[in-house]
């Protein structure tokens, strides 16, 4: 029971639900949009990720936290098939799906996939354009030119990120004019200008201040009804504070997923719970 | 020996004085340099402008700007010398037919004007302009943004240096032998822009790699998390903000080797060319012909014809006409540099 068709990023001919592919595949609950399934991920010879099994679900927030280094942003770049981008990685082993395709089968559209799976990147990158130039960036690559319709979306997005009320006199100035936290925000507009179902955040409040901070956060919580967000963070208070769910990684392993309030109150492995109160990472 | 009398007493020690005598040195160079730049460049201008300006109004030489070199005659008429160029000195021989008679000195190139050569060193270098850009931010586009890094493109990296080592002489042979024979297209603008452009692509390929990879990661992957293609980030976000940069050392660039001689010699320039290149019967034709050139020009009047006063008056200010040419394609490029700099700040 899929919202779309599985055919959402099929390059060519459309993929139906009962191909090879998804029939291998362990039985699909309605409300899992991404299906990670014993991936091992390696960049050349260092292997990142160490048989994942995670299922992310849809309109929730979902939190990856462990210590630096332990695949994270890596797992989340796997997603939108960011890593496709450094030579030399290869994810050698299970699947990811979203919405019951394989993203790693051939004939997968990486565009189609990045318009669907947002992200939002650790160091705020709006760019160099003005801010109404920034949030139509992706719309008019993907071919919607009429002004009107423009106008409208730059104005939804920005009030989606809770950020037209700053901008509004200054549409036309600079994206680079704005504070740290304004310029993560007009990326979070920008991510939405173009309606994914998926927002991957890595560690998006790493660089702002404690009130830009919380912005954000109150953000992702109006987010948190429309859109799949899945939130890298370096915080244990903003895991808590933001998530569903939370997923606990070490050393490339997915040690423990579970309700946020479980991870934080009680969780079954002691790793976790080490990490989680604070005794290393 | 004073003892000292607080704890950061200045003393003079070996160290200073060694010192102070390197940096008076490295003074002496640097106005050593200053020194001959500005001799060559007040040489110059001092004897060009008594060519290229007049003391009464217009206060320009306009003839020596817009007309075709012709001969100097010099001769004596009524008890007075009279220098008059190639048609002047026919028309007044038609109106005054004794004049026929007159015993006459003539001095080839050394009245009338440089157009032509003007017309042609601005031809040259805008065609070479468009060729070196668009071959060199192809190359370094393909370079920087889609080749991998194996040991095919380290060769070709290391191939771009070695043809900037290549003395312009040999780049002018090449071109005879590649354009002018082999491709069949003579001497001609054609075979003289791609002989410049060849010259300077090193140049453009290396300021549009470095104007590439100082465009940072962020943008890049910016773009493509939002679906965009390679191709379109590219083109919309990683061009636009290398631009500046490639423009500004690629047009330097391409004005200095728009003043080599030697590439040209053989490839494009004429020494004399009675029509203008617009000039042609048919439009095709404009890119397969030759054209006078300035630093050809002034090779020719300072080395090709017997030397005198006229002749010198004809270099310094083929010369001088040439500096404000090149000056004028500089800052036309720091302009256009610096309005794409504001429009994209990062
Ligand atoms: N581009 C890369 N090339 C090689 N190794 C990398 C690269 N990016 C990350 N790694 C390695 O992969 C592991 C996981 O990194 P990462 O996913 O960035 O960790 P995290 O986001 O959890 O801090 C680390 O050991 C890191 O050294
Ligand atoms: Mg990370």
């Amino acid at each position: 029971m899929t919202t779309r068709p599985p055919s959402a990023f099929a390059r060519s001919s459309a993929l139906s639900a009962n191909s090879p592919a998804s029939r291998l595949s362990p039985a699909v609950t309605p409300e899992v949009l991404v299906a990670i399934d014993h991936v091992d991920f390696f960049y050349g010879a260092t292997q990142a990720l160490n048989d994942i099994c995670l299922q992310v679900e849809a309109k929730r927030v979902t939190a990856f936290i462990g210590p630096s280094g332990c695949g994270k942003s890596t797992l989340l770049r796997c997603l939108n098939r960011m890593n496709d981008l450094i030579e030399g990685t290869r994810l050698s082993r299970g699947t990811i799906k979203i919405h019951g395709v394989d993203i790693y089968q051939r004939d997968v559209d990486v565009i189609e996939l990045r318009k669907r799976v947002g992200m939002v990147f650790q160091k705020s990158n709006p760019f160099p354009k003005s801010i109404y130039e920034n949030i139509t960036y992706g719309l008019l690559l993907h071919g919607r030119h009429e002004k009107k319709h423009l106008d409208e979306i730059v104005e939804r997005s920005l009030r989606g990120a809770a950020l037209w009320d700053e901008v509004k006199d200054r549409l036309h100035t600079s994206g680079l004019g704005l504070s740290g936290g304004q310029q993560q925000r007009l990326c979070i507009a920008r991510a939405i200008a173009v309606e994914p179902e998926v927002i991957l955040m890595d560690e998006p409040c790493s660089a702002l201040d404690p009130v830009a901070t919380a912005k954000v956060e109150e953000l992702i919580q109006d987010l948190r009804s429309r859109y799949t967000i899945i939130i890298v963070t370096h915080n244990m208070q903003q895991a808590a504070r933001c998530s569903d769910r939370t997923a606990f990684f070490y050393l490339g392993k997915l040690v423990e997923y579970a309700d946020t309030r479980d991870i934080f109150t009680n969780p079954t492995n002691p790793q976790t719970e080490a990490y989680v109160s604070g005794r290393f990472g | 020996m004073n003892p000292a009398t607080h704890l950061f007493q200045a003393k003079v020690s070996g160290a200073r004085r060694h010192e102070k005598w390197v940096f008076a040195l490295f003074r002496f160079a640097t106005y050593f340099v200053l020194f001959c730049g500005l001799g060559v460049f007040l040489n110059i201008v001092a004897k060009g402008s008594r060519t290229v300006f007049k003391a009464e109004a217009p206060f320009v030489n306009i003839a020596f700007l817009t007309q075709a070199p012709e001969s100097l005659y010099l001769f004596e008429w009524e008890g007075q010398k009279r220098e008059m160029g190639d048609r002047e000195f026919r028309a007044f021989k038609a109106a005054h037919p004794a004049a026929a008679q007159v015993p006459t000195e003539s001095y080839v190139y050394s009245a009338g004007g440089i157009f032509p050569c003007i017309v042609g060193t601005v031809l040259l270098v805008l065609g070479s302009m468009v060729i070196a850009l668009s071959l060199g931010v192809s190359a370094a586009i393909f370079l920087i943004e889609y080749a991998d890094d194996g040991p095919f493109i380290r060769f070709v990296r290391l191939a771009i240096l070695n043809l900037a080592g290549v003395p312009s002489i040999v780049f002018g042979l090449f071109g005879f032998g590649m354009f002018v024979i082999f491709f069949g297209w003579n001497v001609s603008l054609l075979a003289g822009w791609f002989t410049l452009a060849f010259m300077v692509l090193p140049v453009v390929i290396t300021a549009s790699e470095e104007s590439l990879k100082a465009v940072p990661k962020g943008f890049r992957e910016g773009s493509l998390a939002l679906g965009a293609t390679k191709w379109q980030t590219i083109r919309k976000n990683v061009l636009p903000y290398a631009l500046p940069g490639i423009l500004t050392s690629s047009v330097l660039g391409i004005a200095r080797v728009a003043g080599e001689t030697a590439p040209i010699m053989f490839t494009a320039a004429y020494v004399v060319r009675d029509k203008l290149p617009w000039e042609v019967d048919h439009w095709s034709d404009f890119f397969f012909q030759g054209v006078m050139a300035l630093p050809y020009h002034i090779y020719v009047v300072s080395s090709k014809i017997p030397q005198n006063e006229y002749t010198e008056r004809v270099q310094y200010g083929t010369a001088f006409v040439f500096l404000i040419i090149v000056a004028l394609i500089a800052t036309l490029s720091i302009v256009l540099r610096n309005n794409l700099r504001d429009r994209y700040k990062w």
